[in-house]
């Protein structure tokens, strides 16, 4: 599973990010490289294992239904780039 | 051009916001309508750092509304991350069940023109809702109020078996009954406590693939499901008919036009990389649990409805209309707490009160009228304390007051008069002020009586029992 | 013997005996940071006035009688993934720069609670991707003991605090061996707990599965005072573990006889031979303690870096998607939303934080899932396997915690996989989940040499045991640097 330039401009997109030329080059061969050397893992045969999510075996972590006091307005927006009337700021969703 | 061509082949993905006191992460309260951000907290505000604690109701609600749904419950659900920018989602993914959802495989049954059919459900999974956008500055930017991020949501996902806008509209009405009866959400279409999407697609009868879907959104009253629905039957049927190819989109329900609009995005296909949150452990559901949560399950629409009609002789009909909202049927059942008269009071349900709530947009809950006062007016009229019009006024005060009825009548002064010698009074007064009348009647007109009855009736008020004022004119007039 | 030198216990009897002040004490920190910092360059902001504050008022409690914390006085830096709450944490991200927090991290609420007093924010590869603190994208922390050496990472900055002496302990964080291995290369002691024993709850995640806080200190005994400290359940982290918390300084015995330790012989393969004689002088000196030690076989650890990055890698794009310029945090001008996210990315985050990115939203992506996300997961599991048999034969692994010792700044920066190798000790351990310590064992040339002592699940105390009988049998830890 060879990655090309446009697999990598294909991942940058989902993942929100712009990249040069150069940075898509030299991902393109970083990744390979990486990804290449994963394929490693295939020497292992492992129909019959489960995987692991949680080392721990943890189960049912459960809060009771019980509000808690809400930050006050002050934190809500003390790093926000942009805020009116109370609420986020941000450039509109449709282009 | 017409549909009947074409098999109408629909799907729906409803989403029911779980009426918890808090958030399904965080202690955040989930209360509707209050200002802008003030329910937020660091961690459905998605700060660094933070980390989600599941709300033990979630579940317990998620499992009752699985298993009134006739689904199967899994031993095993696992929470998984939907991942997207958007800014209405603060972490960038939405903590949702990808492969354990809590519930698989149910159906529910809806009659549609006296036919009962069964729809699948294919899955009920358990996630968190979003937050709220609104556009400003003529559309060049948006506001984002981050109250609702983390309202716990049912997302049910039925199968295809759906085959008309009706039939997606009692569907969805059977879902919100059954929701409502489990007292898990407020599913109102309104607030955004129950909303859906739809996929429709249209083949020729006898086909067995399924024909090209539309994703339709925006739908935001039931009237609007169905209609939107409709309107997109006849779309595709339109193109269908000219040969043409209906294309694989999204479509948004536009209620003003009355018709569904393409929501055409420049955006790439969705590649949601969905993985199992490392944040959130395993649910093991076991049989006590289980079983807990079935005996909290009330009795269902379906059920209460074979009760109405086989045990308290209702008309199917009526025993529909009253067990389509837990606030009808609950109303119904208190009332025959204080008469034993099951059909007179679904009359009154039936007739004034649902005639009343809809000829002023009104919900049954936006009313003061209890089941005792519904009952206990039932009572006086059996008695002849009040006569069924004077009944009619009762009724209206007691939706706007919600006061019992013989308080009314006390301080109204509407207690039917029923002393002969009172009425005979009156009764004389309109023979003499009424000769003309009384001529015709004596000529053999007997629809002069009615006049006259009417008249004795007005000048008591309507107060006078009218069987009492005809009698005793018809007496009166033999005499003179 | 300097201030220094002394053990957190000493200094918390000098304290309670009123023969040092802890406003002397937190000053003391201060002019050490500030002789040598400079040099160091371990902090990236200081909490002087805050921690002044705290002195003054410490003192008072003193004065008053009341209860002492169990870290009473004790000046500490913290790593600038971990929220404080009213002091800068950035990630040493630029996409963070001016992030001021509005809560703290539960690991920070429980060092407030025990009465210690946070000097400052400490120094690590961006968003603890990194092994070398050269993915910093404000400065490159120095070596202590070679100034033009990395300290390692990513929690360089944590080691080179206390091994340069600018803070009496610090915590860390370790997702692959970022406790560890930079504890490894300043000769100090770095302890990562068994997953689940220290709330994650504030640390800003990496991979959420592998995340750990840890202490690091200059000896054995008071990285269990630490971990006393900051271990125990928390409601807010569904993963910590709701387990009894032990005494972990009355598990400090200095008895190992009969101690029965595995050494995989994985761990000795492909690793600097300088770097192998101190671990095998180690075991000697074990052995002559009453100890037993066998070679045995982790015959997964050669596919541990690979599974390591692909969960590792996935976990952070999504994590990390958060940062997304709405709420906090780095925003790029932009008249629409898309490229407002893509500008605001690309700018906050660095070379190697984009690589991960880039790699684990590929592994996550349509059509690779099971080919690497799952694959990776099941390799997981044998690796854990490979572990919890060895663990019913023996007590301890034992094996050196890295393959080398500090390295040059700049001599990797260019080859991403060697980089990731560097971590090929650590990483097997981080996806069992399973406590280890590093402390110092020799010097090759002038350099310090960690031997990484790896317990079971929960059974820190074994570790802690075995790591202290060996530090009071030998001298490597007194040794330090000169400034």
């Amino acid at each position: 599973m060879s990655i090309q330039t446009k697999d990598v401009q294909h991942v940058a997109k989902l993942a929100r990010l712009n990249l040069s030329n150069e940075e898509q080059e030299m991902f393109t061969e970083q990744l390979n490289a990486i990804l290449q050397y994963a394929e490693k893992l295939n020497e292992l045969d492992t129909d019959n294992v489960q995987p692991t999510t949680h080392v721990l075996h943890l189960s049912n972590v459960l809060r009771d239904d019980v509000v808690q006091e809400s930050l006050p307005a002050e934190k809500v927006f003390r790093n926000a780039p942009e805020e009116e009337d109370g609420q986020f700021k941000v450039p509109a969703v449709l282009e | 051009m017409s549909t009947s061509k074409y098999e109408t082949v629909i799907g729906l993905e409803v989403h029911v916001e779980l009426h918890t006191k808090s958030k399904i992460f965080c202690g955040c309260s989930t209360e509707f309508g209050a200002p802008p951000n003030s329910h937020t907290c660091p961690v459905c505000l998605g700060h660094p750092g933070v980390l989600p604690v599941l709300n033990r109701q979630a579940v317990d609600y998620a499992m009752k509304a699985a298993m009134a749904l006739n689904c199967e419950i899994g031993d095993v659900s696992k929470f998984d991350r939907k991942n997207y920018f958007y800014p209405d989602s603060p972490k960038a993914y939405q903590i949702s069940q990808f492969d354990q959802p809590i519930g698989l495989n149910g159906y529910i049954d809806i009659e549609v023109d006296g036919t009962t059919k069964r729809i699948g459900i294919t899955r009920l999974h358990l996630e968190e809702d979003a937050g709220k956008l609104t556009h400003v500055d003529g559309g060049y930017a948006s506001l984002v109020d981050f109250n609702r991020v983390g309202t716990p949501l049912v997302e049910i996902v039925s199968e295809p078996d759906i085959s008309s806008p009706e039939e997606a509209r009692a569907y969805l009405e059977k879902l919100r009954a059954i929701m409502q009866y489990c007292d898990v959400s407020d599913v109102k279409m309104e607030e955004g406590s129950l909303r859906c999407d739809a996929n429709i697609s249209l083949r020729p009868h006898g086909q067995k693939e399924l024909g090209t879907k539309a994703e339709l959104k925006n739908m935001n009253s039931f009237r609007g499901v169905q209609r939107g629905l409709e309107y997109e039957q006849l779309r595709q049927a339109e193109i269908l008919d000219e040969g043409g190819q209906v294309v694989q989109e999204t479509r948004r329900w536009d209620e003003a036009q009355g018709k569904t609009l393409s929501m055409r995005s420049k955006e790439e296909a969705h590649d949601y990389r969905y993985f199992p949150d490392p944040d959130l452990v395993t649910l093991h559901i076991d049989a006590a649990w289980k079983e807990r949560i079935r005996a909290s399950i009330p009795e269902l629409p379906d059920a209460r409805k074979a009760r109405y009609t086989s045990e308290l002789g209702l008309p199917d009909y009526d025993a529909g209309v009253i067990t389509s909202s837990k606030q009808l049927a609950d109303l119904f059942e208190s009332s025959l707490q204080h008469t034993s008269d099951a059909k007179a009071v679904s009359n009154w349900m039936m007739g004034d009160l649902l005639g009343y709530l809809n000829s002023n947009s009104l919900e049954l809950s936006d009313v003061k009228l209890t089941g005792q006062g519904l009952g206990e007016m039932i009572g006086l009229i059996e008695k002849g304390t009040i006569s069924s019009k004077i009944a009619k006024t009762v009724f209206k005060e007691m939706l706007q007051s919600g006061k019992l009825p013989q308080q009314i009548v006390e301080e109204q002064g509407l207690v039917q008069i029923s002393d002969e010698g009172a009425i005979l009074a009156i009764v004389k007064e309109v023979i003499a002020d009424n000769p003309a009348s009384v001529a015709d009647y004596q000529a053999g007109k007997d629809k002069a009586i009615g006049f006259l009855v009417g008249q004795v009736m007005k000048r008591s008020k309507g107060k006078a029992n009218p069987g009492l004022a005809n009698k005793l004119l018809v007496d009166e007039l033999k005499q003179s | 013997m300097t201030l220094f030198d002394l053990r957190l216990q000493e200094l918390h009897d000098r304290l309670h005996s009123k023969e040092l002040s802890v406003t002397d004490l937190v000053g003391e920190a201060f002019a050490a940071i500030k002789e040598r910092d400079g040099r160091i360059q371990a902090y990236l902001a200081l909490n002087e006035e805050g921690a002044k504050q705290t002195a003054a008022k410490l003192d008072a409690k003193l004065s008053g009688g009341e209860a002492r914390g169990l870290l009473f006085g004790l000046p500490a830096g913290i790593k600038d993934n971990m929220v404080t709450e009213g002091l800068r944490t950035t990630c040493a991200s630029q996409f963070l720069k001016n992030y001021d927090p509005i809560y703290d991290a539960t690991a920070v609420t429980k060092l407030k609670a025990a009465d210690a007093v946070t000097l400052g924010k400490l120094n690590m590869d961006e968003f603890a991707m990194g092994g070398s603190n050269e993915n910093s994208s404000f400065q490159v922390t120095r070596n202590p003991w070679d100034l033009t050496r990395v300290p390692g990472g990513s929690s360089g900055g944590s080691a080179a605090a206390v091994a340069s002496g600018q803070a009496y302990f610090t915590l860390g964080s370790d997702t692959g061996g970022s406790i560890r291995q930079p504890a490894s290369y300043c000769g100090v002691v770095g302890l990562k707990p068994t997953y689940g024993r220290v709330s994650r709850y504030g640390l800003v995640a990496f991979a959420s599965s592998l995340d750990q806080i840890g202490p690091v200190t200059k000896n054995v005994e008071d990285a269990a005072y630490v971990l006393q400290a900051i271990s125990g359940y928390d409601p807010k982290d569904s993963t910590s573990a709701n387990v009894e918390l032990p005494d972990y300084l009355s598990a400090l015995t200095g008895d190992v006889k009969g101690l029965r330790i595995a050494v995989p012989k994985e761990y000795l393969e492909g690793v600097d031979p300088k770097v192998k004689d101190a671990v095998m002088e180690a075991l000697k000196t074990l052995e002559s303690l009453g100890a037993v030690w066998e070679e045995v076989s982790l015959p997964h650890t050669e596919y541990a870096v690979a599974a390591y990055y692909l969960l590792a890698s996935s976990e952070a794009s999504s994590n990390l998607s958060r940062f997304d310029g709405v709420r906090y945090g780095v925003r790029a001008d932009s008249s629409n939303l898309l490229e407002l996210y893509h500008e605001s990315r690309s700018q906050g985050f660095g070379p190697e934080v984009k690589r991960r990115i880039m790699l684990g939203t590929y592994a996550l992506s349509s059509g690779y899932y099971d080919a690497y996300y799952l694959k990776a997961q099941k390799v997981r599991t044998l690796i854990k396997q490979d572990f919890d048999q060895t663990f019913e034969k023996y007590d301890v692994i034992i094996g050196p915690t890295a393959p080398t010792t500090a390295f040059p700044i700049g001599s990797q920066v260019d080859d991403p996989l060697t980089m990731y190798l560097n971590d090929i000790l650590t990483i097997p351990v981080s996806l069992a989940g399973v406590p280890a310590i590093s402390v110092p064992c020799g010097f090759a040339d002038g350099l310090p040499v960690g031997l990484q002592i790896i317990g079971k699940a929960f059974d820190e105390s074994t570790v802690l045991r075995t790591a202290h009988a060996f530090e009071i049998h030998t001298e490597h830890h007194k040794r330090r640097p000169s400034l």
